[in-house]
């Protein structure tokens, strides 16, 4: 235990001392919904979206921008950049597991994701009047699997490539379908329905954030297959893991 | 009874074969020297010993453990020196040790190790901007906090001035006079002489001689062991 708090505090000072992708994490998301949120017509009711604003859509995609950022391009640098350098060949001839790597990135990186979703989630509240949650509980659980399944992706690009350019390359296959279905190029109303299906059941799981957020709750199908993703994607990539 | 034993070790790349079947023992106390050109096989051999690489076949017990089933357990008694291993640009000098030693059940005390290997005027100092021999004796001193039984130093003084190689061969005494055994992995002649009680000359993937440096010059007849190393890896 003692290994893993002395790896977790040394990595995070390290990361704090390059803070391009904290504040990156923490303060994009705020600075795209202040900047889709300064154009008027976005802070209007619109008939195509079903009498919602378009802001109020958007919001849950921006949780999407936050965690594929720093899950997909973050992590896989962090990671690959350890392995260009050596520092990877060099821990495998310790005693630390290599798994204890891969969860202190996973652990940074999902602080500073929740700080940037809180963030922008309160200014969203405060500035643009788009209502909190409705179901806070299980948003927060939602979002914590959606996390942990997008990262997952992250850790598996970062486990296989062998360079930083090869991990970014990786990471690029999962991050447009993931921006694309989580609705972030466009509203989630405007995708063709066979795309919101999907966007219901694959990482970050942005249809059962929404659920959570302004309709019924999350159905139990879609609970278990972002947990599923979340879980299997953790232990492919620690099983994938070589130091190098 | 040898603190490492190396039977017949074999090891390819595709078809190119790195390590042709090997032999050799290294005794517990002493310094012992890896020799040979590049790409003659020792950094394989000793990525083997360290468990970073799985023989293809032959046999290798270091302190009583196959690095290829017990590798956690060797891993807290040896210490490593990596060719061109490198630390993360921000990681300062006491932080990088005192991280290593959070991974050793044993670890070094630390204030000491920064005496011993004179860096203690620079603890704050980022691995980025620490000078070669810098980075070296830092180096040795990660490869020491776990408090090894061996330390296996790989290309220990490439790079060096001619001061600091001199500086870091009193250290390795100092190491192995500490009780440490060390494996000592070089191409450089003067260092091997300087510092090895035994050596094994390797070319093409074999040992070609093994021996005190003494023995190697007198079985070549010649008076330096750099002459009898060109003499015994094949090239006049």
């Amino acid at each position: 235990m003692h290994t893993f708090t002395k790896l977790l505090a040394t990595e995070a000072k390290l990361f704090l001392r390059t803070p391009m992708w904290a504040v990156f994490g923490i303060l994009l998301p705020t600075a795209v919904l202040a900047g889709v949120g300064s154009i008027r017509g976005m802070r209007e009711p619109s008939e195509v979206t079903g009498g919602y604003r378009f802001i109020d859509l958007w919001v849950p995609s921006l949780v999407v921008v936050a965690l594929a950022m720093l899950g997909l391009q973050s992590i896989p640098a962090a990671v690959a950049s350890y392995r260009e350098q050596g520092v990877l060949r060099r821990l495998a001839t310790t005693p630390v597991p290599p798994a204890f790597l891969l969860l202190a990135q996973l652990v940074l990186h999902a602080v500073v994701a929740l700080a940037g979703v809180g963030l922008m989630l309160v200014t969203a509240r405060v500035a643009f009047d788009v209502p909190l949650p409705r179901h806070p509980l299980t948003y927060v659980v939602t979002l914590l699997l959606g996390l942990v399944s997008v990262f997952a992706l992250g850790l598996i690009a970062a486990s296989i490539a062998r360079t930083a350019k090869a991990a970014a390359a990786f990471a690029m296959i999962a991050f447009f379908p993931i921006m694309f279905v989580g609705g972030v190029y466009l509203p989630r109303p405007l995708l063709p329905e066979v795309i919101q299906r999907i966007g219901a059941y694959v990482p970050p799981g942005t249809q059962p954030l929404q659920d959570a957020w302004v309709g019924a709750g999350v159905q139990p199908l879609q609970f278990v297959t972002l947990a599923a993703f979340a879980l299997g994607g953790t232990a492919l990539a620690v099983r994938l893991f070589r130091w190098e | 009874m040898p603190l490492i034993e190396v039977t017949e070790l074999r090891k390819t790349y595709g078809k190119r074969v790195a390590v042709d079947g090997v032999s050799f023992t290294v005794e517990r106390g002493e310094i012992f020297g890896i020799l040979g050109t590049n790409g003659a096989g020792k950094t394989t051999t000793v990525e083997c010993l360290q468990g970073l690489r799985r023989p293809d076949s032959g046999a290798i017990s270091v302190l009583d453990l196959d690095p290829a089933k017990d590798i956690a357990r060797l891993h807290q008694h040896i210490g490593v020196q990596l060719q061109d291993a490198r630390l993360p640009e921000k990681l300062r000098v006491a932080e990088a040790l005192e991280l290593f030693a959070a991974f050793y059940p044993y670890p070094a005390d630390i204030g000491a190790l920064l005496r011993q290997l004179r860096l203690e005027d620079h603890r704050t100092t980022a691995f980025g901007k620490l000078s070669g021999g810098l980075r070296q004796r830092l180096s040795i001193a990660l490869a020491l906090v776990g408090n090894p039984e061996v330390a296996i130093l790989d290309e220990l003084t490439t790079g060096l001035d001619p001061h600091s190689r001199r500086d870091t061969w009193q250290l390795v005494t100092g190491v192995r006079d500490a009780g440490v055994t060390v494996v000592l992995v070089t191409h450089f002649m003067d260092e091997a002489e300087r510092l090895c009680d035994r050596v094994a000359v390797f070319a093409a993937g074999r040992i070609v001689a093994t021996g005190t440096p003494a023995e190697l010059r007198a079985t070549t007849g010649k008076s330096t062991l750099d002459d009898a190393f060109v003499t015994l890896t094949g090239r006049s």
